[in-house]
């Protein structure tokens, strides 16, 4: 990898220049559903199982301690404030970054590696309008998608701890749920992942495309894509949630 | 350099360095339109990067390259691209993109780059891989292809746009000697047919020798020879001699 300085403006342009080749003609819609099925559909799973999963053990974590205070009440508030103001859009992220990061470089650092970019090239055909600007659109439209997935996922296996240990109605525990919650706790921090999907699909692309290592080249663009778009995406988050304090004061908690 | 009106390509002392190591050193041909031209040498004595030159798939350190009477080294993305068209481009190891068919790999060009409507891109796809042969496997993946067949949906895919220049970079490595004589008789049929310009990277001097027209020897990034296999017999660099008589 090159220098920190380097590398980041090298991603820069290129993020730079995926979103100007994004606005220009030929739109490639044919490859962002392609892809939005493949970074998004197939990326469900795992998100709605690792949501549930996450959400029964912030459940059962968080139980102990407000029944102390008797506040047993507020469970399914702090669960659906948790998942949806940070818990969610992180975690869900962080999934993506691993899952379709990895699978974004190891597939373009492969086609580079087997000349299928040159062969895309030699065709008079934009290989980076052919192959990366649409794996980064179908980022941005798939990370809040599954943030929404990953949220609602995360309140059910709360639901599911809770139902266990106390007998809470499903409709009286979702009442609760969303009695503190306000819009600006679940726009903001649904939409920032946007910004999350760019940074996945930018990085990872950017560590595949770049690679002129041949085979080598195809398991380190692989690990880069998914280390670096983590760091990112958690630095980028500290930055984001202050935005969202600035700009919707009321969502501070 | 005053290049031949007939000359389809020329490359004019043409230099080119990956870092310290110096790949191609004042290089200067012509191909003339119709013409076969066999380009030998040892590994790694920069054959496939003229041809990677040649298609702006790299650029020069120095020199100047002409392409069907374009100079295409300070040419612009977009005048790349229109000059891109006039070649097709036989990889090595094919090159084909393993996540689409065969069918799909050769429409891929022919919807992006023509106007043709669905039935005429059928029309051109079908011709164009029954002349190589594989007609009948269309559906099928690369990774469900042999070798030579995925030579020849290559060369099928190289040929789909109707190119003026076809360049072939080994296209009879990891071929049995009769499947690399089908491919080299698809080379000359491509000439026979429509007068291609041909440039083929080879190590294979016994099949270079029967379709080539004139031969070019490059020895550690220096062009040593070039003309028929006569001349080429005749050079005063001992390796072109030797390369030239092993077919």
């Amino acid at each position: 990898m090159p220098n920190p300085i380097e590398f980041v403006g090298k991603v820069n342009l290129f993020g730079y220049r995926s979103v100007i080749d994004a606005l220009r003609r030929p739109f490639e819609v044919a490859q962002i559903l392609r892809q939005v099925k493949e970074i998004g559909a197939k990326s469900l799973l795992l998100v709605i199982a690792s949501g549930f999963a996450l959400g029964m053990v912030m459940t059962l974590h968080t139980r102990g301690t407000l029944v102390t205070f008797g506040a047993e009440a507020l469970i399914p508030t702090v669960q659906s404030l948790g998942f949806f103001v940070e818990i969610g859009p992180l975690v869900a992220a962080l999934l993506v970054a691993g899952r379709v990061g990895s699978g974004i470089g190891a597939v373009l650092a492969n086609m580079r590696a087997t000349e299928q970019i040159d062969g895309i090239e030699s065709l008079s055909i934009d290989s980076f309008k052919f192959l990366v600007v649409p794996r980064v659109i179908a980022c941005v439209i798939s990370m809040p998608l599954l943030t929404l997935f990953i949220d609602f996922a995360g309140l059910l296996g709360g639901f599911a701890s809770e139902r266990v240990a106390s007998g809470i109605s499903f409709h009286l525990y979702l009442s609760r749920a969303f009695m503190n919650l306000e819009w600006s706790n679940f726009i903001a921090p649904t939409a920032k992942t946007a910004v999350f999907g760019f940074i996945i699909g930018t990085v990872s692309s950017y560590f595949g495309y770049t690679t002129n290592e041949g085979s080598q080249g195809v398991g380190r663009a692989a690990t880069n894509s998914v280390v670096v778009s983590s760091l990112l995406i958690i630095l980028v988050d500290v930055i984001l949630v202050k935005c969202i304090f600035f700009l919707f004061p009321e969502s501070a908690l | 350099m005053i290049v031949a009106p007939t000359a389809a390509v020329a490359f004019e002392r043409v230099s080119k360095a990956f870092g310290p190591k110096q790949v191609l050193r004042d290089v200067s041909f012509e191909i003339r339109e119709g013409e076969i031209v066999c380009i030998l040498g040892r590994s790694g004595t920069g054959k496939s990067v003229t041809l990677k030159l040649l298609i702006a798939l790299l650029k020069p350190d120095q020199g100047k390259i002409w392409v069907d009477h374009e100079e295409i080294t300070g040419m612009k993305e977009a005048q790349l691209s229109r000059v891109r068209r006039k070649m097709g481009f036989l990889f090595q190891d094919a090159a084909l993109f393993d996540s689409l068919t065969l069918y799909e790999n050769l429409a891929l060009p022919l919807q992006r780059l023509t106007g043709k409507s669905k039935d005429e891109i059928d029309f051109t796809i079908d011709t164009v891989l029954e002349e190589v042969g594989l007609a009948a496997d269309k559906r099928k993946k690369p990774s469900e292809l042999s070798g030579g067949m995925r030579k020849r949906a290559g060369l099928a895919r190289a040929l789909v746009l109707e190119p003026k220049i076809l360049l072939a970079d080994e296209p009879s490595s990891g071929l049995d000697r009769i499947t690399a004589s089908e491919i080299d008789e698809l080379f000359l049929r491509q000439r026979a047919i429509d007068n291609k310009t041909i440039l083929i990277v080879t190590h294979d001097v016994h099949g270079a020798r029967r379709v080539g027209d004139r031969f070019a020897v490059f020895d550690k990034g220096d062009l040593v020879a070039f003309g028929t296999a006569e001349q080429v017999e005749r050079s005063e660099h001992e390796t072109a001699r030797r390369l030239i008589s092993e077919g």
